[in-house]
């Protein structure tokens, strides 16, 4: 595929970005976030340690798992865009930062409301994942700054596609260096997933609560990709077009001027 | 592609040289810093001794933000990009060229920044080899991630406003990394600075290797 849509590419590219398989995915991810907000309040037991802020890891932890997710998705587009010019990948790797973003912002804001009742703190210094995440997060929203600067589409592909992939190849130093940094303040838990501490109904809570955001995720995904192949085509569906389409309404109108 | 780099290195500093912005603008600013930093911390001592590495270092990124906006002018001005590389140079002997000009304008504004540190908030230096080791690390990785992320803004109407956007973040880790191993050259808190300049090192190879290979793309296309 070359950057420039195909006559073809046109065609087939659908008028919306709703379709049959995107309106039943809704369906799907609405009735699971009903389930899961009943699952989590009335269903799964209160922690011993931790009362009711262990509801808020149902939401928290699927969240953060799928940033991760959304994130590696813009690192693989990234590297397929600047290899293969792949506009599809392109695409992806542009949805996936801006989903992955909202799931980011998403997973620090409850993991601060969760923070206050359980550490008595919003924000913990000593906490690898926290302050990585944070630091990814501002990374992720320069690419999104970088996509919503002036220039044409390939350009700016490219100029996302490498800070895509400066900021997949730094997160292993930054963790790194968060870890060494917050070694001697840390006051958190471990992965709730790998402690063990989880079993039972709560363990199938988060765990249902991770199905339903993935397909609440991969819905908006398809939305977004859907979104920007149209604003491509628009972007780079050549002024010669918008100026055939003007002219032929000029004509019209001188037309109807002469007629009278 | 060495001699390349030599060539293009000596290129930016003689225009810096002969503009003088660093010693007129860039070094003023950085000791204005320090001195309102000292401000904002009422001066006290206990605190300052305990702030002074992390102060030190959150300059460096300040003025490292001006050098690589500036570098980046150089090219963007009167197309000299696209006669850089209608001359045949590599576009990675262009990077290591720019990153090693804007890493001596840092050094050298480190060098009077370390005698700030000294007088203004009374530093004492009890390791002058992690000392000079750390700024020489930290300042090419630095120089090498900014000189990246600069290209990747050159020619955008925003890019004053982009780049720290993109450079602070990924700069996180020299911050951390530096500021740690300076805490040990100052002999201010006890920690291993050997091992945080080992990260550092790390971090700079890296980004010297990113920069050299996506430099091409960035400056081909953008």
């Amino acid at each position: 595929m070359t950057t420039s849509m195909t006559d073809n590419a046109r065609e087939v590219s659908p008028p919306a970005t709703g379709s049959r398989t995107t309106f039943w995915l809704g369906v799907v991810s609405l009735v699971g976030v009903v389930a899961l907000i009943l699952l989590s309040f009335f269903v799964a037991p209160e922690d011993d340690d931790q009362h009711d802020a262990v509801r808020m890891i149902f939401i928290h932890v699927p969240m953060a798992m799928l940033t991760y997710v959304a994130f590696s998705l813009t690192a693989i587009g990234s590297v397929l865009w600047l290899w293969k010019r792949s506009v599809w990948w392109d695409t992806v790797a542009h949805g996936a930062a801006e989903v992955g973003v909202m799931f980011c912002g998403l997973t620090l804001f409850t993991g601060s409301i969760w923070g206050r009742p359980t550490w008595g703190t919003y924000w913990d210094w000593g906490d690898v994942r926290l302050v990585t995440t944070m630091i990814l997060f501002l990374i992720m929203v320069g690419y999104l700054a970088v996509r919503s600067l002036d220039g044409d589409t390939a350009t700016l592909a490219t100029r996302a596609a490498v800070i895509g992939i400066i900021g997949a190849v730094n997160m292993p130093i930054v963790n790194r260096s968060v870890t060494w940094w917050a070694s001697r303040r840390t006051l958190h838990q471990k992965s709730s997933l790998t402690d063990g501490k989880l079993e039972g109904l709560t363990l199938f809570t988060m765990m249902f609560g991770l199905v339903v955001f993935s397909i609440v995720m991969v819905w908006m995904l398809i939305h977004r990709f859907r979104i920007s192949w149209l604003e491509r085509q628009v972007s780079e569906g050549d002024l010669s077009e918008a100026l055939i389409a003007r002219r032929a309404e000029a004509a019209v109108v001188s037309s109807e001027g002469g007629s009278k | 592609m060495f001699t390349d780099a030599r060539l293009v290195a000596a290129k930016d500093l003689r225009i810096e040289l002969r503009s003088r912005v660093t010693a007129s603008q860039v070094v003023p600013f950085a000791g204005l810093v320090l001195v309102l930093f000292g401000f904002a911390l009422d001066a006290n001592k206990p605190t300052l001794d305990l702030a002074t590495s992390g102060l030190f270092w959150v300059t460096v990124l300040f003025v490292s933000l001006m050098a690589v906006q500036r570098s980046t002018a150089i090219e963007t001005t009167d197309g000299a990009r696209r006669a850089l590389l209608l001359a045949g140079v590599e576009p990675g002997a262009v990077f290591l060229g720019k990153a090693t000009a804007v890493a001596a304008q840092l050094l050298a504004v480190e060098v009077v920044l370390i005698g700030g540190i000294v007088v203004l908030y009374n530093a004492t230096i009890e390791e002058p080899a992690l000392l000079i080791a750390t700024c020489v690390v930290a300042t090419i990785g630095i120089a090498s991630a900014g000189t990246l992320l600069g290209a990747l803004v050159a020619g955008v109407r925003a890019r004053e406003t982009v780049l720290p956007i993109l450079m602070l973040p990924v700069l996180a880790p020299v911050l951390l990394g530096a500021t740690r191993a300076f805490d040990d050259a100052l002999g201010s808190v006890a920690v291993n600075g050997w091992s945080w300049l080992a990260m550092l090192i790390g971090f700079t190879a890296i980004n010297i290797a990113l920069g050299v290979l996506a430099y091409g793309v960035l400056l081909e296309e953008t």
